[in-house]
């Protein structure tokens, strides 16, 4: 039989596509839809996914969980123990519709939740501690269940398959986003476990990862001090468990973040400014085991931004192109030409080197 | 003459036709093995005194020479093995406890060899060394949990004392006194040489050699040889030696013989007695006396120095690594049980503590496990002879490794396991003069400098393999080692998949 996502490690090549409107205009799922389907043949129809920021303004400070379900038990005991630690403000299947590409489908359910006052008092956590923490319970303890979509204002939606159906599976074209991050997933084998598919998220972190990442077991060892579980052995759990702890919990800039997973090379720090070197110097020692080696390209989505990030090598293409307000990010400039035919000032950001996209005070204003 | 019981191990083997009566081979050899006949113009040989250091063989100017295991046979016994019968005899004839030198040579299973390493194919390229930059720079000491702030809102950067290490090798604790000034004098320049560190042992440090101070790592051990204020001042990083992975549980043992001027001055004893460390230290018969010594060394050196904590592997080793780890150490170092020696009671060094690899496995699991890995580099020592081994240790979870017997080895050492006799012809494990000077330091700092060079090579060349580019992301990754020929429970403690899994 084949071994489950997380009973065994799987490597895979993809195709990664984002944008941002950086005045914050609402912009259908649609185009994340056409983008990802201009590079078909990076993906091989076992995993698809997408993450839309800005998608549920009406609830926008409640957390969105989606949740996968293989049987309606895993979903009764999931939603007691919701009812033990949140507030449950509404509940509903996530619409989909039939598609002859996208089968065996598991229960697809959203709650909007915000945490228990008594429940958090009790935990001495802060709130998205509590959440992250609760999440994290849900996909460790509960058989049959996986939470893959946890944060504020924003949604995950992903299956087996091309994500080009996925996305008309999920009818994207009835969402709208200021961001939107797509994924295809080619996979060297896989039994095809919705979970599996990308983006991964904690939060409003999401993750979409083309790469096979050579320091995996170092790193996963190393976070796992932490209270993070990696229960699928993917590299985009692990990448997305190091952001929010570096990012989240140490208070670390996203710039600061993208030094420590791509470091710079020692020959190149010993050549830059004392001050800049000596924080480099102290990051490669501190956060050694959270330096990423071997081929990435990922887009990380949070609310408020985009960031793509390459290895320090730059063994995987990525390309960043800009028009007005908008900001592209993709494996390759296909997938931008087909949704803005004259995107402005392309280039390939080089091995390393962050490109962090935020809303403008306008789109502030609008969408957070 | 009484009759020993028990013939020669070696055999001298003397190839008449080439041999040239030149009596460089009896020159050569500090236990008197060859001999010239005037009589019968030949030269003859004491095969009982041969040792089989391959001195003779090394220097023979037409090859004339060959040391062979004397083929001669007790009785086949699979129970008393010839061996364990010649040891009886000698204790018979001596009353004596066994000696031995060097590393347990017992075929016990050798886990390096039963671990394979990755390579990269297809989905993740392989990164050759000679084009891309191959990193194995480490650093050793505490790394703090959290972050903390200046008040412009930019990082502190101030950190708990570390060792910038530009290979992840170092040179294991020799006391000076076991090993001659030559071959200190030969480690200590290659460590400058190489950016990392040698270790003084529990023998003090030399005066002429605290130039080298900033690549000097200095032992504190129970006998306290030669500690004083400037001593701790001197070294980059001190070790505290609470155990050593050849004789785990008892101290140290250093013949008279060996104590002539220079050592006695640098151990601060009197010449020709015995230095005897004992077996604890008398200030430390807990965890919480560690945690003591450690905080005097460090009040001693104003905390501008990181403390390594030495044990050997023993089998509740990961219990032990979690309390040093919580008591202030900044590195721990464990030294397995086939570490060397220069002298250690034959039945301790083969029968006691346990293989390096599963002390390893099982204390870098511990710490994690218990959330405190950050609180300790660990450095492991005890049997890493090559750069393959290396490679497993650290994606084992080691922070770096320390090495003797390759550098033993790169001086001129055959490993004949006679040290503590104190006639080691190649210079290196004697306080002779006269052998002393037979290690040329300009030589021998020189060929260690090369073999951690060639050691590096080979660590980028399986790292390239890998599809890693810095060693830090090979440490704790095992995932790119598998288990061959080893049962569940095994690779349970390894950490490890089977090869094939």
């Amino acid at each position: 039989m084949l071994e489950k996502e997380g009973q065994v490690r799987i490597p895979s090549g993809c195709a990664i596509s984002g944008f941002i409107s950086r005045d914050g205009n609402m912009i259908s799922g649609e185009d994340a839809v056409k983008s990802i389907s201009y590079m078909h043949d990076r993906s091989n129809g076992l995993g698809g996914g997408f993450a839309g920021y800005g998608i549920y303004p009406e609830y926008k400070d409640l957390y969105a969980l989606h949740v996968f379900y293989d049987t309606n038990a895993s979903r009764e005991q999931t939603e007691r123990f919701l009812d033990r630690h949140f507030d449950v403000v509404n509940l509903s299947r996530i619409p989909t519709r039939k598609h002859p590409n996208i089968t065996n489908e598991p229960l697809i359910w959203r709650y909007f939740v915000t945490p228990l006052p008594t429940k958090m008092a009790s935990s001495q956590l802060p709130e998205k501690e509590f959440v992250a923490k609760c999440v994290i319970r849900i996909n460790n303890d509960i058989n049959g269940a996986y939470v893959f979509s946890s944060g504020k204002n924003m949604g995950v939606f992903k299956a087996v398959g091309f994500p080009e159906d996925v996305g008309e599976f999920y009818r994207l074209e009835e969402y709208e986003g200021y961001a939107w991050t797509v994924h295809g997933r080619y996979p060297t084998n896989t039994p095809g476990w919705w979970g599996g598919a990308h983006p991964f998220s904690l939060l409003d972190y999401t993750i979409v990862h083309n790469g096979e990442i050579s320091s995996y077991d170092a790193n996963r060892r190393f976070i796992e001090m932490f209270g993070y579980k990696c229960t699928l052995l993917t590299d985009t759990e692990v990448i997305t468990y190091i952001i929010d702890y570096l990012n989240r919990r140490q208070n670390l800039s996203l710039e600061d973040v993208a030094s420590i997973i791509a470091a710079p090379f020692w020959s190149e720090i010993d050549r830059m400014e004392p001050e800049k070197a000596e924080k480099l110097r102290y990051f490669r020692n501190v956060f050694s085991s959270l330096l990423i080696t071997g081929p990435f390209s990922i887009i990380l989505g949070y609310n408020g931004g985009l960031m793509a990030l390459n290895d320090r090598l730059k063994l995987r293409s990525m390309v960043v192109a800009e028009k007005g307000d908008m900001f592209y990010i993709s494996s390759e400039e296909c997938a931008i030409r087909a949704i803005c035919p004259d995107a402005e000032n392309i280039r390939s950001p080089r091995g390393g080197e962050p490109v962090i996209v935020t809303l403008s005070e306008e789109g502030k204003r609008k969408c957070l | 003459m009484s009759v020993n019981y028990f013939p020669a191990e070696f055999e001298v083997l003397r190839n008449t036709d080439k041999c040239i009566k030149c009596r460089a081979c009896e020159r050569q050899c500090a236990n008197e093995v060859h001999f010239y006949d005037a009589d019968f113009d030949k030269m003859l040989t004491h095969d009982d005194q041969c040792v089989d250091c391959q001195r003779c063989v090394t220097i023979c100017p037409t090859g004339a020479l060959k040391i062979h295991k004397n083929p001669n046979e007790f009785r086949q016994n699979y129970n008393y093995t010839q061996q364990i019968m010649t040891e009886n005899y000698r204790q018979a004839g001596t009353g004596a406890v066994l000696l031995s030198s060097m590393g347990n040579p017992l075929p016990y299973p050798v886990y390096w060899d039963k671990i394979l390493i990755n390579a990269s194919q297809v989905t993740n390229p392989s990164i050759d060394p000679l084009r891309e930059p191959m990193e194995t720079k480490v650093f050793l000491g505490k790394k703090p949990n959290k972050m903390s702030f200046n008040e412009d809102g930019s990082v502190n950067t101030k950190l708990d004392p570390h060792l910038e290490l530009s290979v992840p090798i170092m040179f294991s604790a020799m006391s000076y006194g076991s090993i001659s000034k030559n071959a200190h004098e030969s480690l200590a320049r290659a460590a400058t040489e190489l950016g990392t560190y040698y270790n003084t042992g529990e023998g003090g440090l030399h005066k002429d050699f605290y130039q080298y101070g900033p690549n000097t790592i200095v032992q504190v051990a129970s006998g306290r040889f030669g500690v004083f204020k400037d001593y701790l001042e001197t070294g980059a990083a001190i070790e505290i030696k609470m155990g050593q992975g050849a004789k785990p549980g008892i101290g140290g043992h250093l013949p008279g013989a060996k104590i002539r001027e220079d050592v006695s001055k640098t151990r601060m004893i009197p010449m020709g007695t015995d230095a005897i460390s004992p077996a604890p230290h008398h200030d430390i018969y807990s965890i919480e006396d560690l945690r003591q010594l450690i905080y005097s060394l460090k009040e001693a050196t104003e905390y501008k120095k990181p403390i390594i904590v030495k044990i050997a592997a023993v089998h509740n080793v990961a219990a032990i690594a979690s309390g040093i780890a919580r008591s202030g150490a900044d590195i721990i170092a464990i030294d397995g049980f086939r570490g060397g020696t220069g002298a250690a009671p034959t039945r301790i060094r083969d029968n006691v503590g346990i293989p390096i690899e599963l002390a390893l496995a099982s204390v870098d699991q511990r710490l994690r496990d218990e959330g405190i890995r950050n609180n300790v580099s660990v450095v492991v020592a005890g049997s890493i002879r090559s750069a393959s081994d290396a490679v497993k240790a650290i994606a084992l979870g080691a922070d770096a490794i320390y090495i003797a017997t390759p550098a033993l080895l790169a001086m001129g050492c055959h490993l004949c396991r006679s040290c503590h006799g104190g006639k080691c012809n190649w210079g290196i494990a004697t306080q002779r003069p006269d052998l002393v000077k037979r290690l040329n330091p300009d030589v021998a700092y020189k060929r260690l400098v090369n073999l951690v060079h060639a050691w590096d090579h080979e660590i980028k060349e399986m790292m390239g393999g890998m599809g890693i580019n810095s060693i830090e992301a090979l440490r704790g990754n095992r995932l790119m080692l598998r288990g061959i020929g080893l049962t569940d429970r095994e690779l349970k403690i390894l950490g490890i998949a089977h090869a094939g899994e």
